[in-house]
């Protein structure tokens, strides 16, 4: 166990280090764009003065490199200042946003993960089949679809036709949590619908991939049940590959979902970032990066011990 | 004399009384079927009459927020914004229904001759949500919060005339201008103008989002929602919601897919291209609303080919306007006529003749001028507008009925207004609506004005906007506005094909009144406080 604790011991060293340099590029990027955040709250009203005024306001007359060092010394001890646009903290803006945008990634994980890897199992049995076929097309046809086309449909059919479900995904305060899974989940649907396919043809793969070996038509040729032997043999050696890809939809589901958000109106973290980079918000944008670039590196670390945990062999290397 | 249409009356007095349709388009309309003014005024009197009932919470779901917007007023940009200023906050002035100019925060107003001095009246009964009564001090510090070296504001360009601003001591203050404006009180209407409390030091507290408007503001999310509830001790008439829920919804499918489900009770900007399927549906009406808000082509009057008056009226007959509304803005849009003065704003002259489609005169015209096989570029990009293209792409297939070439150039959306306005001889331009024709022209039509697109010189037009601006006789300003139009419609560098209207929707149980402001969307966005539920 002590190799596990070291490994994620030197993982996170090198994640703070790829943050940092992710700070800097998104900083340079964000200053690299044409104009800046006083021109883009001006617009058509902007004259040289109160240009100036509002430069000065925001502290954006202060040399680039000032400005970022700045930042870093109050991120390195968790203040990630304020938004250049309404002064207020930007813990704040993003705070209940970040928790809104891991509700709804849980909620669909919760769904497409069983979903996914069950039915991964079951096309795995009977690999080849109608069902087989039919289920590769459906969960084909869903991830080749764009998401923003997938909420509509899904909007037609379970909102405006059927009102079933509402087609806005806004929320409240007050809300009971029963009316909160109501009222999230068309979103969380089209979401399940984009990330099924493909761990569930990971999971398949990754299982077919082990049935031509002999330790399995070891356990064929004694008579196992082939439920069984998928299940208890070749599952167990499948769980490196499956895990990863689970990651990285986890991730995904985190991060790639801003046309979910504006086709249900969900207050997300998404359309946070979208904003802030058209207004130029550099510490937005910047606290909006690192959460994302820190999702990745905790979700792959994660599934990097999630893999060793799974494998004896890596468990006690040589 | 037309003859009568009946059916086509009743349908109208059908519309009057259900509120589909303004007061304005029901006179124009009725004429069209051939009813007497004083007749139309009577149906109109009888049908459209409905007392507004209290109750109820309005739902509105507006385009265009930003969770980068904020409470202060100075930086107001998107409309979500400007809709919620109007639902909290208080101007000194506003726009009535019918366009006229009416009280807010102040009761009345006068101006020294020469329209140098403005003396505004305050409301005694004018009260913050906090409690506090709206003082001179308030109105003063909300008016220097756009002025002085340090403002950040969006709207100092706008009272950069204003001198000074004084307390009378008796509820009043006075405006003093470096030069005559008549226009000052219109000009308050802007919506970076909101009245809000003022500090100690003569600076304003906008960050509690205090307000002197019929709702108080609950709940704010910028950029997300917002929930208000009724400001009893407001000092206007209506307010006739409890409450009310303002939800940002930027997606026009999420917007129309809301108010078809019940999920909101009226919605803002609706897609054109699905205006035809969303009229079937029973439960929902439709405000289509003629504006202010114009789309220009500017040539520069300057340059060759455009420098020759004859060139710039051959382009001009060789548009078909009706076509490009009836296709590009699906009906939805008043016909322009190459002045940038619209029906929705006050002293619209109506009898400049209408520059019609015309290929033959166009063809003499060229002949004139010598400029036949005539080849002009036309530049313009996607973000113009919603069609901009496509329209370029028909006035250059009218225009080879004329023998003109007109060459399109998409150009990219991005820095169109910096790198291709004010820089290429000639373009496709949108303008927001603005409240007067001497702030539209002083803007973009004044000979020496920064914005001066077409670079159009007019002696007798820039005498004229000089003299109209300090004019406070309503009866000679509109002759003067009425001979400016007419030498921009003969002289002028502008093709300006149409002025876009304002199209929003609401559920049929939600009603207003007989007219709708042309100022802002929802009724110069202004509907919250206006309309009611039927009960």
């Amino acid at each position: 166990m002590g190799d596990i604790v070291s490994l994620i011991g030197k993982r996170l060293g090198y994640g703070l280090i790829t943050l940092l340099v992710i700070s800097v590029i998104i900083f340079f990027m964000v200053e690299m764009l044409p104009g800046d955040a006083a021109e883009a709250i001006l617009q058509m009203g902007a004259t040289e003065e109160n240009l100036a005024a509002l430069r000065e306001e925001m502290g954006l007359d202060r040399p680039a490199i000032i400005r970022y060092f700045d930042w870093l010394a109050g991120a390195v001890v968790g203040d990630f200042g304020v938004s250049i646009t309404s002064g207020e903290p930007v813990s704040a803006i993003i705070g209940e946003r970040f928790v809104n945008t891991l509700f709804l990634a849980a909620y669909a994980a919760v769904i497409a993960v069983p979903f996914a890897v069950i039915l991964g199992i079951v096309v795995a049995l009977l690999r080849n089949t109608l069902f087989d076929r039919v289920a590769n097309v459906l969960t084909l046809t869903s991830i080749s679809s764009p998401e923003f086309f997938l909420g509509y449909v899904l909007i037609l059919l379970l909102a405006v036709r059927t009102d079933m479900f509402p087609s806005l995904a806004s929320l409240s305060a007050d809300m009971s949590f029963g009316e909160l899974l109501h009222r999230t989940f068309l979103p969380a649907l089209t979401l399940v619908l984009v990330v099924t396919a493909h761990m569930m043809r990971m999971t398949r793969a990754a299982i077919i991939n082990l049935l031509s070996s002999p330790y399995i038509e070891m356990a064929r040729l004694k008579g196992t049940p082939p439920l069984k032997v998928i299940v208890r043999h070749a599952l167990p050696n499948a769980w490196a590959p499956i895990i990863n890809v689970i990651a990285l939809n986890l991730a995904y589901l985190i991060t790639g979902v801003v046309l979910v958000e504006v086709v249900f109106v969900y207050p997300g973290i998404g359309q946070t970032l979208v904003d802030a980079v058209s207004k130029q918000n550099f510490p937005v944008v910047q606290a909006c990066c690192l959460i994302f670039a820190a999702t990745f590196i905790l979700l792959n670390l994660a599934a990097d011990v999630g893999a060793i945990l799974t494998n004896p062999r890596l468990r006690h290397p040589k | 004399m037309t003859k009568k249409n009946p059916e086509l009356i009743d349908k109208l007095a059908d519309a009057a009384r259900t509120g589909r349709i303004s007061r304005r388009s029901f006179m124009n309309y009725s004429m069209a079927a051939g009813m007497t003014a004083s007749a139309a005024t009577g149906l109109w009197g009888t049908s459209a009459k409905a007392a507004p009932t209290r109750g109820g919470t309005f739902r509105l779901g507006a385009h265009d927020g930003n969770t980068s917007d904020t409470h202060d007023p100075g930086t107001y940009l998107s409309f979500s914004m400007i809709q919620l200023a109007h639902t909290f906050r208080s101007y000194l002035t506003l726009i009535e229904p019918d366009g006229s100019l009416g009280p807010d925060v102040a009761t009345e107003w006068s101006a020294a001759p020469g329209a140098k001095e403005w003396t505004f009246k305050i409301n005694e009964n004018a009260t913050f949500h906090s409690g506090a009564k709206v003082t001179a001090n308030d109105v003063i510090a909300s008016m220097n919060h756009h002025r002085g070296e340090k403002s950040t504001s969006a709207a100092k360009a706008l009272l950069s005339d204003v001198e000074d601003i004084v307390d009378n001591g008796d509820n009043s203050i006075t405006f003093t201008l470096s030069s005559g404006n008549a226009d000052l009180p219109w000009l308050l209407t802007d919506y970076h103008l909101a009245i809000v409390p003022a500090n100690e030091d003569g600076s304003v507290d906008w960050q509690s989002a205090d307000g002197c408007g019929p709702y108080k503001l609950v709940e704010s999310e910028l950029g997300v929602s917002y929930r208000l509830v009724r400001h009893d001790d407001w000092h206007l008439e209506g307010a006739y919601f409890d409450e009310i829920e303002l939800i940002v919804l930027n997606d026009p499918n999420a917007r129309q897919t809301a108010l078809v489900t019940g999920d909101v009770d009226a919605i803002t900007q609706l897609e054109l291209k699905t205006l035809s399927l969303l009229q079937r549906d029973p439960n929902i009406e439709i405000d289509n609303v003629p504006s202010a808000a114009a789309i220009t082509m500017p040539m520069f009057c300057d340059v060759a080919p455009f420098d020759n008056p004859d060139v710039r009226m051959a382009l001009k007959h060789s548009i078909n306007r009706q076509e490009i509304i009836d296709k590009i803005a699906f009906g939805t849009a008043t016909m322009g006529n190459d002045f940038h003065h619209s029906p929705a704003m006050p002293y619209w002259p109506d009898d400049i003749p209408q520059t019609e489609y015309d290929p033959d005169k166009a063809k003499s015209l060229l002949k004139k001028a010598g400029a036949e096989d005539l080849s002009v570029d036309l530049r313009v990009a996607d973000s113009v507008f919603s069609g901009s293209v496509d329209m370029c792409v028909l006035y250059s297939e009218h225009a080879k009925e004329s023998g003109i070439d007109i060459n399109v150039i998409r150009e990219p959306n991005d820095g169109y207004y910096s790198d291709v306005w004010l820089k290429q001889p000639w373009c496709v331009v949108q303008w927001g609506a603005r409240p007067t024709p001497d702030v539209m022209y002083s803007l973009a039509y004044k000979d020496d004005a920064a914005w001066n697109e077409s670079h159009w010189q007019n002696e007798r037009f820039n005498e004229l906007l000089l003299k109209a601006k300090s004019e406070l006789d309503n009866d000679k300003r509109a002759e003067m506005y009425r001979e400016m139009a007419m030498l921009a419609n003969q002289d002028g560098g502008t093709v300006i094909p149409f002025f876009p209207n304002f199209v929003y929707a609401r559920r049929s149980n939600v009603k207003h009144g007989p007219e709708l402001a042309a100022s802002w969307q929802m009724d110069g966005a202004r509907a919250c406080s206006r309309w009611w539920f039927e009960s």
